[in-house]
């Protein structure tokens, strides 16, 4: 572990472990809870594997009142919690605790009702991502958030990291797909969110819960809006000679009014990458690649691919094809796909960043990325949800070699430096976690995260559930609550008043 | 009430709240008061006038966003959108011709703290769901910011969304961003003539779950419809709105024709009626400003709409019609003692459940009644917790959503 710190044990919970696992054991009977070192060695990490950490104990419940139950003796023993999914987090989200209990939600596994005159379904927060959709593509419906780890992600922790995906730039994040949600907070009392009907009653804990990184409550349920699959779905692969000319059209497709289902770019390194990995013929001396992907009726689709092919044009393109089958079509995303592991095989490790910049930044980004590429020297490879600036480059390194981690974490962080200077953000989807924990200063002001820490503490107050990630440091509750006011003064008498 | 506080700007708004703080003197927070006549009546001594917090701070139609001060006029934002072919996707509501007040009046700032939307809520969300960063001062006098000027953003917590329909009582807003999105080239409506509640949100599930990508489904009964005098329609009035480009739309629309013929053939109105229809639609036209009967606005399953409206279509003076493919009832009655409360909070329970939202209503009735619908104590015990975090001392709208919050 390079470096990070995570908050110290407490010396009187690791003492008491015995009976803390006997008490666990007296909640959630059976194989419900691990404690053997061999068996708890999968839930050491998650998909940030750079940081690894055994659990205190594993406990897998199977009803919400075991949730409930578990919670509230934790609370109540001031015994840390960590909530996981499948553990496929690119933050560290679900990194374990020395003293904490890891949550896996995985025995929720069940789809509970689908309902497709009301176009929702509901299911446990353990059913995958692509699980929802292969429950109701039978009608021709399917879940539009789709995360590239979608066959193996969990709902409930799609909830946590407010997830994206390739379609996003038309059909939203998972906020914007989900309907309701029941959790259950850290006192053990269960909540119940929205449902088949729209809006919140009173404030939008939906919102605040969906992205939340597992710091605010443990979800049992979650409701999800179903869309009907669009009737033809087409896509386009378009080679440039300049991530510049790649960018203007992607501003200039943008610019005509049409929100494409997908629009994807790679820069050269990625090209070749994927190319190597899945002979998606893509064009290697391309500097840059754009796939835009349209869905709706045909008509729309011909006229809108029509259009592009007439942006794609005038911006110098050198290869334009468009998909003339379905086969074909998932060829073209075949490699975009399997970027990350086509990266993986051209070097030993890869470090995976995900800012977001405003699209116009883009060719000012790259051209910095390259500078610090040389100065660092280590290679970059990048792929770009380019309809909504979504950026993830990938660092290649070689964690084999002595400091080689380090320097690639150091570039990391001066890339998502660069996305913030450039009027971006840290993380567009795979969350802050432990990863840019740190690096949240440079986005927010003291002040900015104290109102996001005053959440947490209408939460959870103790600062229990999933203590270390997202925040740089931990403010207890009662210090943030101190109001310093004069009484009896007015010291702003120049206030305007009319 | 003494003179208004009317801040020009963010530190301006700082030390009205801070001197509010120090005076404990409870502020009602408003932009243009478009919407004071919502909500429980302010129990704020002193008025804190946002609307000098105006103009467009930034707006780039290429990025698909746009930054303005807390109070700029929703009408103004509009207009330039639509001078670039952009809109507001979320189609917000102008409450005017519920409560009264000026036509298109109405801040930004209340376009999120109201959580506004419109017809097209089934299909692009509501502001909640467009907006993507905020500035604000809490309670505490204190001025932060959330989210930024980009779509995908998973940095810290999404306060931008929690401000989301909290009616100023956590934070007053100076700054919102909002993602923009191209207009429609194109719209036209389809309108089913003479259907009964239960066959026209029959019809609407169907549309809603084919491939047509409607942006809008409402129904109108005999009595609702004839407030929007739809040429050549006599009765009741089951509506579908389809968008986009002419050629996707004509497709469309032949489609639906197709599929929903059982229902009989429906008539089609062109862009510049289908844009008055659905304005209609939107702003509540039929139980417009002079009935005198008190409006609700019922959230429910859509499939669970006819169920909730035909169990109080025995309540006095009882009218409705349906939104968001009957999952929105704007339902009027005559006020009587408490608005018939209890009874429509019981009906939406039994269907399903939803909320209920009393919007229109004499203030003694607004001060009587749960204006919002009541929580579970553990979601209330919550809401109090997250109020309590922001403005612990209860200046900001108190009482507005709950009473003695």
């Amino acid at each position: 572990m390079s470096g990070l710190k995570m908050p110290a044990p407490k010396s009187e919970i690791l003492a008491a472990r015995d009976e803390i696992v006997a008490a666990l054991r007296a909640i959630v009977p059976g194989e419900g809870v691990i404690s053997d070192e061999i068996e708890m060695r999968p839930y050491e990490s998650d998909g940030l594997t750079a940081y690894r950490q055994m659990p205190f104990v594993v406990v897998l419940p199977e009803t919400v009142d075991q949730v409930s139950r578990v919670l509230k003796y934790c609370n109540d023993n001031e015994i840390r919690v960590v909530p996981r999914g499948a553990g496929t987090s690119l933050s560290g989200g679900a990194l374990p605790l020395a003293d904490g209990v890891l949550m896996s939600m995985m025995k929720f596994n069940r789809v509970l009702d689908i309902d497709f005159d009301n176009r929702s379904a509901t299911v446990q927060p353990g059913v995958t991502n692509l699980g929802i959709t292969r429950a109701v593509e039978h009608a021709g419906f399917y879940y539009a958030p789709d995360p590239s780890s979608q066959i193996a992600c969990s709902i409930g922790g799609n909830i946590a990291e407010n997830s994206g995906g390739v379609h996003c730039l038309k059909y939203g994040l998972t906020t914007n797909n989900v309907l309701g949600l029941e959790i259950v907070l850290i006192t053990g009392e269960v909540i119940r969110l929205g449902g088949k009907h729209l809006d919140a009653e009173g404030y939008d804990f939906l919102g605040l819960l969906t992205g939340s990184e597992g710091l605010l409550g443990v979800v049992t349920e979650v409701t999800v809006r179903l869309l009907r699959a669009p009737e033809v779905v087409s896509a386009m692969l378009i080679g440039f000679p300049s991530s510049e000319d790649a960018g203007q059209c992607v501003a200039d497709v943008i610019a005509a009014g049409i929100i494409p289902a997908g629009m994807e770019m790679m820069d050269n390194p990625a090209i070749n990458a994927a190319e190597d990995f899945v002979h998606a013929g893509y064009p290697r001396d391309a500097e840059a690649l754009l796939i835009v992907e349209l869905d709706g009726p045909q008509a729309e689709v011909d006229e809108l691919l029509g259009e592009v092919k007439a942006l794609a044009g005038k911006n110098k393109a050198t290869t334009i094809r468009v998909s003339s089958s379905e086969a074909e079509r998932q060829s073209f995303w075949a490699g975009r796909k399997a970027a990350f592991p086509a990266v993986g095989r051209i070097s030993p490790d890869y470090y995976c960043m995900d800012g977001t910049i405003p699209r116009k930044t883009l060719p000012r980004v790259l051209a910095r990325m390259r500078e610090l590429s040389d100065q660092y020297g280590l290679r970059v490879a990048n792929v770009f949800h380019a309809g909504d600036g979504n950026l993830h480059p990938l660092i290649l390194y070689d964690a084999n070699r002595p400091g080689e981690l380090d320097k690639a974490e150091a570039f990391g962080a001066d890339i998502l430096k660069l996305c913030v200077e450039v009027g971006g953000v840290l993380t567009g989807e795979h969350g802050v976690g432990v990863e840019k924990r740190d690096l949240m200063g440079e986005m927010f002001s003291e002040d900015d995260l104290k109102q996001q820490l005053r959440v947490k503490c209408a939460f959870d107050p103790n600062q229990l559930l999933n203590p270390g990630k997202v925040f740089p440091t931990l403010h207890r509750c009662a210090e943030l609550g101190r109001m310093h006011v004069h009484k009896g003064k007015l010291p702003f008498a120049d206030i305007p008043r009319f | 009430m003494t003179e208004a506080f009317k801040p020009v700007d963010e530190p301006g708004l700082v030390d009205c709240v801070r001197e509010a703080l120090a005076a404990e003197t409870p502020l009602e927070v408003v932009g243009q008061g478009s919407k004071r006549a919502m909500g429980r009546p302010s129990q704020a001594g002193q008025l804190l006038d946002l609307s000098a917090c105006s103009g467009i701070v930034a707006y780039e139609p290429e990025e698909l966003v746009l930054t303005a001060r807390a109070g700029t006029p929703v009408a103004d934002i509009e207009a330039l959108l639509a001078e670039n072919g952009q809109e507001l996707v979320f189609e917000p509501i102008d409450y005017s011709t519920l409560l009264g007040g000026d036509p298109g009046s109405g801040t930004l700032g209340g376009v999120l703290a109201a959580n506004l939307s419109g017809p097209r809520r089934i299909r692009a969300g509501a502001a909640r769901d467009s907006v993507l960063g905020i500035s604000g001062v809490t309670g505490r006098g204190e001025a932060f910011k959330s989210g930024g000027r980009v779509v995908k953003n998973v940095t810290g917590y999404d306060l931008s969304r929690g401000l989301a329909g909290s009616w100023g009582t956590l934070a007053v807003l100076s700054e919102l961003t909002f993602k923009v999105l191209p207009a429609a080239r194109a719209v036209e409506t389809l309108v089913f003539a003479g259907l009964d509640d239960a066959r026209a949100t029959a019809l609407l599930s169907k549309a809603m779950g084919s491939t047509a990508d409607v942006s809008g489904a409402a129904h109108l009964p005999a009595a609702a419809s004839g407030g929007l005098k739809i040429d050549g329609i006599d009765g009741a009035a089951t509506l579908i709105r389809l968008e986009g480009i002419a050629v996707s739309v004509a497709a469309r629309s032949a489609h639906l024709a197709d599929l929903l013929s059982e229902f009989g053939a429906p008539k089609k109105f062109d862009d510049a009626a289908s844009r008055a229809l659905w304005r209609a639609v939107r702003d509540c036209r039929p139980f417009a400003q002079g009935d005198p009967r008190v409006v609700w606005r019922l959230s429910v399953a859509p499939t669970t709409g006819p169920a909730v409206a035909s169990a109080l279509a025995g309540l006095p003076g009882a009218g409705h019609y349906f939104d968001w493919a009957g999952g929105l009832i704007w339902f009027a009655v005559e006020a009587g003692e408490d608005a018939h409360a209890e009874t429509i909070r019981a009906a939406v329970a039994k269907a399903g459940g939803g909320h209920a939202t009393l919007v229109r209503a004499a203030p003694s009735i607004r001060a009587r009644v749960p204006v919002f619908e009541p929580q579970a104590p553990a979601l209330a015990a919550l809401s109090n917790r997250l109020k309590e975090n922001f403005d612990p001392r209860g200046i900001l709208n108190p009482g507005r959503m709950v009473a003695g919050v």
